[in-house]
């Protein structure tokens, strides 16, 4: 039974998949539609995006001073520690994870809204793919949001890091900056970054499918928002696992 | 025009539609009327095409609509306008960029003659100066006159309204049934309209359908649903005392 639903959902996610990436009626109209997902999706998570990555690389730079380094480790261990910590998993997979709620949640609230105020079949009826509007400038304006946000996040991590240094004492900066430094390979940046825009794909294209197809009221639109942010966790945190092996 | 024959509906093999056969010709207000749960909503989906019948034929102006290829129906959508029960007004958008949007999204005049014809179809919904204002901010009335200015902005053969008068009050139905009522005059529309409300289906009922239970019942004009026999439709248009007695008054005097 389990696995009759899973196939179901999983065809009417392709049959969507499949009118999503049509060719446009009038570009100019995606494009505008893109500029604004870029602003809703993107822009507006920078800040949380910052927030937490800052705490975050400033308290694992503490955890692994206070718990980890030890009096015969070098210390640079600290700083090279949360260095491959944000950039092979924080930055790309667990913020990722963290977007899912906000970015997901959204995305699936507002396509559910849309569809039980009969707005998507307003845009039906006047011969407008409303799929293809509606969805894959979300899809396009999440992935070329997500390499900058973690490329920021990244940033603020490390911030945080040496904040640990330069207000807490916890350890010395020129430490931190050999740690963060050494034996560093740039393909992690880049496995990072391509991890981040197929998890963008994911919670775009998993979130839309769980609002377009919203049949009810209130209720059912806050059932599809919650499941869009379940399932696309789930589905991130499964694709990691492979990407992980394959990139890294 | 807009011919239906012999259209089947069934969702999960119970028959919701059962056979209906009609005629909406232009120029003209066509209303379906029925109780709730009688099809009417069923059967105004399947004629726009956002459900598709389980048998019978629609036809557009001899187009026949289930023959069509998928972009073939998309373009002949692009002749329809609808009007939804909710307005199902773009709620991110101003009014003025609501009627714009299927300017923007098919026509190829100039900006700037697009948003002439965007002010145009407001003016003639008396609506202008709410040009600026969201959906949000105007009241139920003024979204429903919006959504008529979006329906008519691409000048569209077909016009289609569900239950436009639904939560408004009768002074403001009025309002909204003779625009719609002059529009379809004016553009030589093949306008149908799903309704309930016995102020429409007297005032503006050039050619009604009355639905019962997925079967055309009746149909006629408004002056002889006053006078039918038909039990069904009695018991659903003179359901109340007083339209009751209006309607005994009306058939006395005449005899």
């Amino acid at each position: 039974m389990f696995l009759i639903h899973w196939l179901d959902s999983l065809g009417k996610y392709m049959i969507l998949m499949g009118r999503t990436f049509s060719r446009p009626e009038r570009v100019r109209m995606y494009l505008r539609q893109y500029r604004t997902e870029l602003s809703q999706l993107g822009i507006d998570s920078i800040g949380i995006v910052l927030l937490i990555s800052f705490f975050i690389g400033a308290v694992i730079c503490v955890q692994i001073k206070l718990n980890i380094q030890s009096p015969w480790m070098p210390r640079f261990v600290t700083g090279y520690t949360t260095r491959e910590i944000m950039l092979l998993e924080f930055s790309s997979s667990i913020m990722c994870l963290i977007l899912s709620g906000k970015v997901g949640s959204n995305i699936a609230s507002e396509l559910g809204t849309m569809r039980v105020t009969q707005q998507i079949d307003a845009l039906e009826i006047m011969g407008v793919n409303s799929a293809s509007y509606l969805i894959l400038p979300k899809i396009l304006g999440l992935c070329t949001m997500i390499p900058i946000l973690v490329t920021f996040s990244i940033g603020a991590g490390i911030i945080g890091a040496y904040a640990t240094a330069w207000f807490g004492g916890v350890l010395q900066a020129e430490d931190l900056t050999y740690g963060l430094q050494h034996d560093f390979r740039s393909w992690f940046v880049w496995a990072s970054i391509i991890k981040s825009i197929i998890f963008a794909y994911i919670i775009a294209s998993v979130s839309s499918y769980f609002g377009y197809t919203v049949e009810g009221g209130s209720i059912e639109v806050g059932k599809a928002s919650t499941n869009a942010v379940v399932r696309s966790s789930i589905l991130i945190l499964i694709s990691d696992l492979f990407l992980t092996q394959l990139l890294t | 025009m807009i011919q239906l024959i012999d259209l089947h509906k069934s969702f999960e093999g119970k028959e919701v539609l059962k056979g209906i056969d009609a005629e909406f010709q232009e120029g003209i207000t066509n209303l379906i009327i029925g109780q709730s749960g009688s099809g009417k909503t069923v059967l105004m989906r399947n004629i726009v095409g956002l459900l598709e019948p389980t048998s019978g034929e629609i036809l557009y102006d001899g187009r026949k609509f289930r023959a069509l290829a998928k972009k073939e129906k998309m373009i002949l959508r692009r002749e329809m306008g609808m009007i939804f029960q909710s307005a199902a007004l773009f709620d991110s958008m101003t009014v003025l960029d609501n009627v714009l949007f299927p300017l923007d999204m098919f026509s190829n005049d100039t900006v700037r003659d697009r948003i002439k014809r965007a002010r145009f179809c407001l003016d003639r919904v008396n609506l202008l100066e709410a040009q600026n204002k969201y959906p949000g901010e105007i009241s139920g009335g003024m979204q429903k006159r919006v959504a008529i200015a979006r329906a008519i902005a691409l000048n569209p053969r077909y016009l289609f309204c569900d239950e436009p008068n639904s939560g408004l009050d009768p002074k403001t139905s009025l309002v909204i049934d003779a625009l719609i009522h002059d529009i379809t005059e004016e553009y030589k529309m093949t306008t149908i309209i799903n309704t309930h409300d016995m102020n429409s289906v007297l005032g503006i009922g050039d050619h009604i359908i009355f639905i019962s239970e997925g079967k055309k019942e009746w149909q006629g004009n408004k002056n002889e649903v006053i006078t039918s026999t038909n039990e069904k439709l009695n018991d659903f248009i003179f359901a109340s005392d007083l339209l009751r007695k209006v309607k005994d008054n009306i058939t006395t005097h005449q005899l």
